[in-house]
């Protein structure tokens, strides 16, 4: 490499780590917050504030309970140092009442912060046919187009007030899919989660709009524990998203959020994730430990489809799976992962066939740039009865840079002979003649490399919703400026 | 429109250009020969810019300005267009996609809008006529799983979207089968005009018959040894290179 080419890659390798995280601000609103630290008291206070139910408190208490026994799970290929769990606050709401009747009677600070994310919680949703709740810190703030939902039946609201108004189905669904004691995080978020989303759709109801949830840290020193549960009763379908963000700031935020789909006989379920957390400066100081359980049931002729554009956080180890337990059902799992400056991801997916004739499709696409850390773990179990069960899954790896990793971890269990599995893996890098080709038919560097990650994304970018999937492509190019190889 | 002045280039220590001049007016076609290995590809490399290549010394002006000092995709702003000999892929970007892109950057440069989908559209449509290119092709990805010949037709048909002012076509001809050849060349022949200028770098006589130059000349070792007119071309093709190169070997020892 000639010393001129090297100079200008560490000029380009600088501008990526200089490249600043757009949503980095904090906002001043008023919050009602705890101690830090955990104990059973915290979790009985957290009830407290919720008013939950006796059968709720129970909950709670058994899986904190249960997560003091638990070790926090070091198998996945991330360094970092364990969060000091009682350094952590446990709840913090803005002061404001929750949930307000109109989205106008919005604190004017918080509205102004969403404007500043680009999203509109207003009646202009209409347009863009998108229900949203919003989270912040730990408490659904604004949840738009309940109305209008009801009226089909379906149920949208922050997982606090189906507590309260639903309790029947809450009680039946909370935990089904990701048992408390599933895991150290699972556990953890049981015990302490303050809210999140819950949604119903009827038997045989069509979701007429795009439902969302917009997670937001602002507090300090707060963790978020949310919990979305998400049931989509026989032969109906949804399409559902949410997307993620949090101040720049130099401590490490723990997120560890749940999310369990239930999808009936002949239901289809679309969950997408544009997830951009803070990644931490280029140092590696700051940014969100993401840890998140991801799980869904399908019976009989159903259909859960996971996409998920992964730009930020610090940490991020999250696997978003699939139970086919029903004949004939399907999974599907498209990820884009990217990793850049010192972020590191253990991602990917787990595709567990129970039920005869079911299928599952794996198209994990990872980037890695500056000292990152990007990887693929993902397990495909064919139990002895899934008989005539198929799995296609395909991974790919592009590096950008000589200073960055990327790994796939693929486990593979057939119990039958009438299955069928196949696995293809690729790892690619940037080459300089694409990017001169594209210089020379006058495409700059930088939007080179976005035309390229999003040829090499496309069939991921594709199944998201059409107005997310040019929010994703956006996001991937300011995760990626600058970073050539 | 383009006048290069004692050129010297190489790759690291090994000089390969050493000290080319070459002058071309708009509305010329010049083709430039010569045995493997003297220049060609790497002149037209840095006239284009790529960076592996280190410049020693010398200019390449090119409409008052030196391209030396720009960036490969401000000269092609400028309208500097190079036909590539291996065209590279782009998985999943459409080659409409990527025309469409590269139209609009370089709009951008002159800070103009992006050009209306219906104009682009038109424009698409009317150079597939001129290049007899049918419509599936808009959607395939960028040279993924094109033959030879088709990858060099996708180079004349970005050349015909973009209407450069000096195109450079790099051992085009390679590759191509005999109809192949003479597609590509009606449609470089089609794109002339008196304002624009192209450069035909080829080993062969063969595309020279279908592409008439209006001026040959000889690299050798990096040097331009020869210039003539387009019968120079025949007689190279009768005599082969040796004579010219001889006569080089001896003034040079």
């Amino acid at each position: 490499m000639s010393e001129k080419r090297q100079q200008s890659e560490d000029k380009l390798l600088e501008k990526v780590t200089t490249t600043e995280y757009k949503y980095g601000f904090t906002t001043d609103i008023e919050s009602d917050t705890i101690p830090k630290g955990l104990s059973e008291d915290v979790v009985r206070i957290i009830s407290a504030k919720k008013n939950e139910p006796e059968w709720m408190l129970e909950y709670r208490l058994k899986a904190y309970r249960a997560w003091l026994e638990m070790e926090e799970p070091e198998w996945a290929n991330i360094n970092y140092t364990k969060p000091n769990y009682q350094e952590i606050i446990y709840y913090s709401a803005p002061k404001q009442k929750p949930v307000l009747d109109s989205l106008d009677d919005l604190d004017p600070e918080m509205k102004a912060m969403f404007d500043k994310l680009g999203i509109s919680i207003g009646e202009q949703n209409k347009l863009a046919n998108v229900a949203v709740d919003i989270v912040m810190d730990s408490v659904s703030v604004a949840t738009s187009f309940k109305e209008k939902l009801g009226e089909l039946g379906i149920i949208f609201c922050p997982i606090s007030d189906a507590i309260q108004d639903h309790p029947e189905l809450v009680q039946k669904y909370l935990g089904s899919v990701v048992p408390a004691r599933d895991n150290f995080f699972s556990a953890l978020n049981a015990a302490v989660f303050s809210d999140g989303s819950f949604c119903y759709i009827p038997k045989g109801v069509k979701c007429p709009m795009e439902l969302s949830t917009y997670f937001r840290i602002n507090e300090a020193g707060t963790g978020q524990f949310e919990r979305t549960l998400l049931i989509a009763d026989q032969g109906s379908q949804v399409s559902y998203l949410e997307g993620c963000t949090a101040p720049m700031r130099d401590e490490n935020q723990l997120h560890a959020a749940v999310v369990e789909l239930i999808a009936m006989d002949d239901a289809n379920i679309k969950y997408s994730t544009v997830q951009n957390w803070y990644p931490g400066n280029a140092e590696g100081v700051g940014g969100v430990f993401n840890f998140v359980t991801k799980r869904g049931i399908c019976y009989k002729n159903a259909k859960i489809s996971w996409t998920q554009v992964e730009t930020g956080s610090a940490i991020t180890w999250k696997y978003p799976s699939c139970i086919l337990k029903g004949d004939n059902s399907i999974g599907e799992f498209f990820s884009v992962a990217v990793t850049n400056n010192m972020q590191q991801n253990d991602t990917g997916t787990k595709m567990i066939h129970l039920g005869k004739n079911t299928k599952s499709t794996i198209i994990a696409k990872g980037i890695s740039a500056g000292k990152s850390e990007g990887n693929y773990r993902g397990l495909v179990r064919i139990s002895k009865g899934a008989t005539n069960s198929r799995n296609f899954s395909q991974c790919d790896s592009l590096l950008m840079g000589d200073k960055c990793g990327a790994h796939t971890f693929p486990y593979i269990e057939v119990k039958n002979n009438s299955s069928k599995v196949e696995h293809e893996a690729t790892t690619s890098k940037i080459g300089e003649d694409q990017i001169f080709y594209c210089n020379q038919r006058g495409i700059g560097t930088e939007a080179a490399i976005a035309l390229i990650v999003n040829g090499y994304c496309k069939d991921v970018l594709n199944q998201l919703p059409m107005e997310f999937a040019v929010e994703a492509q956006k996001l991937l190019e300011i995760s990626l400026e600058g970073s050539v190889g | 429109m383009l006048k290069i002045n004692n050129l010297k280039a190489g790759i690291e220590d090994n000089q390969i250009l050493k000290g080319i001049n070459l002058e071309i007016k708009a509305g010329e076609v010049h083709a430039i020969m010569g045995p493997n290995g003297s220049g060609k590809s790497t002149l037209a490399s840095v006239i284009a810019g790529k960076e592996e290549y280190e410049v020693e010394g010398g200019e390449i002006d090119f409409e008052g300005q030196d391209l030396l000092d720009l960036t490969p995709e401000e000269r092609a702003h400028k309208g500097v267009f190079l036909s590539f000999q291996y065209p590279v892929e782009i998985p999943g970007i459409s080659v409409s996609n990527f025309i469409k892109t590269s139209i609009n950057e370089r709009r951008k440069a002159a800070g103009l809008e992006s050009m209306p989908a219906k104009n682009l559209l038109k424009m698409l449509k009317e150079k597939m006529e001129l290049l007899s290119i049918d419509k599936g092709y808009l959607s395939r990805n960028m040279n993924e799983g094109f033959s030879g010949g088709e990858k060099k037709r996708n180079e004349i048909f970005q050349m015909a979207m973009l209407e450069p002012k000096l195109a450079i076509l790099d051992e085009t001809d390679s590759g191509l089968d005999i109809d192949a050849l003479r597609i590509v060349a009606n449609g470089v022949n089609k794109l002339r005009t008196k304002d624009n200028a192209t450069v035909v770098i080829t080993h062969y006589q063969r595309l020279l018959d279908y592409i008439i130059p209006d001026f040959v000349h000889v690299l050798y070792k990096g040097r331009i040894v020869k210039s003539g007119g387009k019968e120079l071309a025949l007689e190279l093709e009768e005599k082969g290179y040796d004579w010219i190169t001889k006569e080089a070997d001896k003034q040079w020892a």
